[in-house]
């Protein structure tokens, strides 16, 4: 008898496909339902954001933030507006970096919501999802309220935020915080003891420590397999210092710890934007260096150098001292890095962006040889993937 | 049924015409009047089902459904389908023209044919054949053959794999059910659906509510309804057209019609195994408990309210729970629920000898 040449069944998944998280294109050998081999291909979304950024001054460069990781946009608007501040030595007004760190938390609350949420859907349960989502939406109002933009913030600036928030929102987020985490524990009571959902996900994309640091995983990815890494902690930024809050760490590295790491960091956040909130000060929220920040607009009316120098901001922008400078965040991801070079001119040189998401989107081969075909949505949702960042 | 069509086929005829029709004649006409009357309500209710699946789901997730189309939204699955009539059929150039289209046919056909034993009343089935459960046992193992070759023809890797979970697990699962009527079977001593009824009876009569359900068969109720759940790939069994992985699974390349009766098919055999459940263990069309005035509503109504009944616990189960994996769903089937219905096979068997209560 001849040798029959057996072939593997490849598999084309995404880059349209419901559970691809954007635009994730992945080829799949596939061993009946046994995955051999997963070749993530990226790039379908890139947009040259590094490059565009090149050409634009540092203020015009800030909103390409809030187009990376489109799920939680503050948090990528903080590290640049980190990085430029270093570059010119520039100290935050207390309230401005404590707005700064409410809004970051807030951006930490989307994301994992979104991340619970849809790994749930990526595991079939259909519904938190949609509970979720009610609760998302009333911090995308708070976002609103805050600076214009559901979305597309562009609120962190060089200095401390655009604009103070009205009184009446401080006090509306503080009322929010306690029926939220009510209804996330509601929403949790649906999956966390699930036995279908413990089975789908205990043991799932097991990551060692050791891994994680080889392919420079951060983020809960990072500390879900027990490393207790967090920027927040271990290299303060903003008034993270004076904040009381846990970094939460796993045990297993799977995908349940994952998951379970992501949810008791929503309470540390809760944690952190009530802390936040009781001990906002009063005062600027913006440097008052009139390099970088923008006259009073009752000044404007009276004095024509306030004019002039508003008109100069915002066309020509400020000059940044020449050198080089990485700042990251604690995106809720992982770390999210700006590395910035300064030719001294009023654009960046170079702006090269760490996203977390592009770190841990390596694992996928060697996480899912061996898993089966269902396992693939699992990771995906587990890794926490957003193609804004990982394609720029 | 048959025959009381055919009566008043022979009635209406001599009324009218004033000569009585061939015996052969009236017989025919009678079955096709007798088919109709049980089909044309069940199409209605198939697509009412898929406006009551929507709307529970909706209500799980705090959304509120389909409220346009109509009062309360209640013309949506009519607007759907005909908005699928309208649209083209597509035929992916890969695929086999002719089993590509025949597949959803079966489908469709299969789920209809199988009510042609459904008892709605004592003497009230179109075929009131004395191997009603095997009947219905074959027309719901065929099934899967719609979908087998819907996979195969659609010459997509998506629709392939989807198709061959859902024969694996259908075929998995079937043992079980086997094994479940088999229990079932033995207490009553006939295959025949109108006598598994009756039984159930005497059940009533000796104060056990609603039948076999609140018996020592009860496991076997539990195991029948999950497994009907892998039967008709709802969730958390939908792996053959989950979402997450296959997209669609063996629908994937469907458009326009062919789509519709796949899924107008999928719901008449959800429907049909409540209808099952309910008469293997709820007894059908016996109202709940031994009491007169519950006597009075008719047989048909309290079958359609155990119906729907089941059909909610259906929808409720598809917006509850997360979705099994492959080997997960096979692990369940061949490993807990065949060992436990053979158990319970041999133990209603052992009882049934041991205490000489063999029926008949």
């Amino acid at each position: 008898m001849a040798e029959v040449d057996i072939k593997n069944y490849s598999l084309n998944f995404g880059p349209q496909h419901p559970a691809a998280h954007g635009v994730l294109r992945l080829v799949l050998e596939l061993d009946g339902e046994v995955v051999d081999r997963a070749d993530p291909h990226i790039g379908l979304l890139h947009r040259g954001t590094e490059k565009l950024i090149e050409q634009k001054t540092y203020l015009q460069a800030i909103p390409y933030f809030d187009r990376l990781d489109y799920v939680a946009p503050m948090n990528q608007e903080h590290a640049f507006a980190l990085a430029i501040e270093k570059l010119l030595g520039l100290e935050v007004p207390e309230r401005g970096q404590y707005i700064r760190v409410l809004f970051a938390e807030i951006g930490r609350l989307l994301n994992h919501l979104l991340n619970l949420t849809t790994h749930g859907l990526d595991v079939g349960a259909l519904t938190p999802i949609l509970w979720g989502f009610e609760e998302r939406e009333k911090m995308m109002v708070f976002y609103e309220r805050a600076c214009g933009a559901r979305l597309h913030a562009n609120y962190f600036r060089p200095g401390g935020v655009h604009q103070d928030l009205p009184p009446d929102l401080i006090q509306d987020i503080y009322d929010f915080l306690d029926p939220f985490i009510q209804s996330v524990e509601d929403m949790e009571t649906m999956l966390v003891e699930n036995r279908i959902f413990k089975q789908r996900n205990v043991d799932i994309g097991l990551i060692t420590a050791e891994q994680c640091l080889d392919w420079g995983f951060t983020g809960v990815m990072l500390r879900g397999s027990g490393v207790p890494w967090d920027l927040r902690k271990s290299q303060p930024y903003e008034v993270y210092e004076k904040l009381d809050f846990d970094v939460v760490v796993g045990k297993h590295g799977d995908c349940y710890d994952r998951y379970i790491l992501r949810l008791e960091e929503i309470r540390q956040s809760v944690r952190i934007i009530k802390q936040c909130i009781e001990e906002l000060p009063a005062g600027p929220v913006m440097s008052e260096n009139r390099k970088v920040g923008p006259p009073r607009r009752s000044d404007m009316k009276n004095s024509m150098e306030a004019l002039i120098q508003h008109f100069k901001l915002y066309t020509e922008g400020f000059k940044v001292p020449e050198g080089e400078v990485y700042a990251a965040v604690e995106a809720p991801k992982g770390e999210f890095g700006v590395y910035l070079v300064s030719d001294g001119s009023n654009k960046p040189y170079r702006c090269k962006i760490r996203a977390p998401g592009y770190a841990h989107l390596q694992a996928m081969d060697f996480l899912a040889k061996g898993h089966m075909l269902a396992d693939i949505p699992a990771l995906i949702g587990s890794m926490d993937i957003v193609f804004g960042e990982v394609d720029r | 049924m048959v025959d009381l069509f055919t009566g008043l086929v022979v009635a209406l005829s001599t009324w009218l015409f004033g000569v009585e029709p061939s015996a052969w004649l009236a017989h025919l006409i009678g079955i096709i009047v007798a088919i109709l009357v049980v089909t044309l309500p069940l199409l209605i209710a198939v697509a009412m089902s898929v406006y009551a699946d929507r709307k529970i789901w909706a209500a799980m997730q705090m959304r509120r459904g389909p409220n346009v189309v109509g009062p309360f939204g209640l013309l949506q699955s009519f607007a759907d389908g005909l908005k699928l009539f309208l649209k083209e059929t597509i035929v992916p150039a890969g695929a086999n023209k002719g089993i590509f289209l025949l597949a959803p046919m079966i489908t469709f056909t299969l789920a209809l044919i199988g009510w042609a034993v459904i008892p709605w009343d004592e003497n009230m089935a179109i075929a009131n054949i004395n191997v009603g459960v095997l009947y219905l046992f074959a027309i719901s193992s065929l099934g899967v053959y719609g979908i087998i070759m819907s996979g195969w023809a659609s010459n997509s890797r998506y629709a392939f794999l989807g198709a061959l979970r859902s024969s694996a697990q259908m075929v998995s699962y079937e043992v079980s059910i086997g094994f479940i009527i088999v229990t079932v079977l033995l207490c009553v001593g006939s295959l025949n659906l109108t006598d598994i009824v009756n039984k159930q009876k005497e059940l009533l009569e000796l104060g056990v509510p609603f039948g076999f359900v609140f018996t020592p068969l009860f496991p076997m109720f539990v195991v029948f309804f999950i497994s009907a759940l892998a039967e008709t790939n709802r969730p958390p069994f939908d792996l053959p057209e989950a979402e997450a992985e296959l997209v669609a699974g063996y629908q994937v390349e469907y458009s326009s019609m062919a789509f519709a009766l796949f899924f107008l098919g999928e719901y008449a055999n959800i429907l049909l195994m409540c209808a099952m459940t309910s008469l293997l263990f709820f007894g059908g069309w016996l109202p709940p408990i031994d009491w007169a005035p519950l006597y009075w509503i008719p047989g048909p109504l309290w079958l359609i309210l155990k119906i729907c009944f089941f059909f909610f616990v259906f929808a409720w189960v598809k917006a509850a729970v997360p979705r099994y994996r492959y080997d997960q769903l096979m692990r369940l089937g061949w490993k807990v629920f065949l060992p436990l219905s053979l158990a319970w096979v041999f133990l209603t068997a052992g009882t049934l000898v041991l205490f000489d209560w063999l029926p008949a």
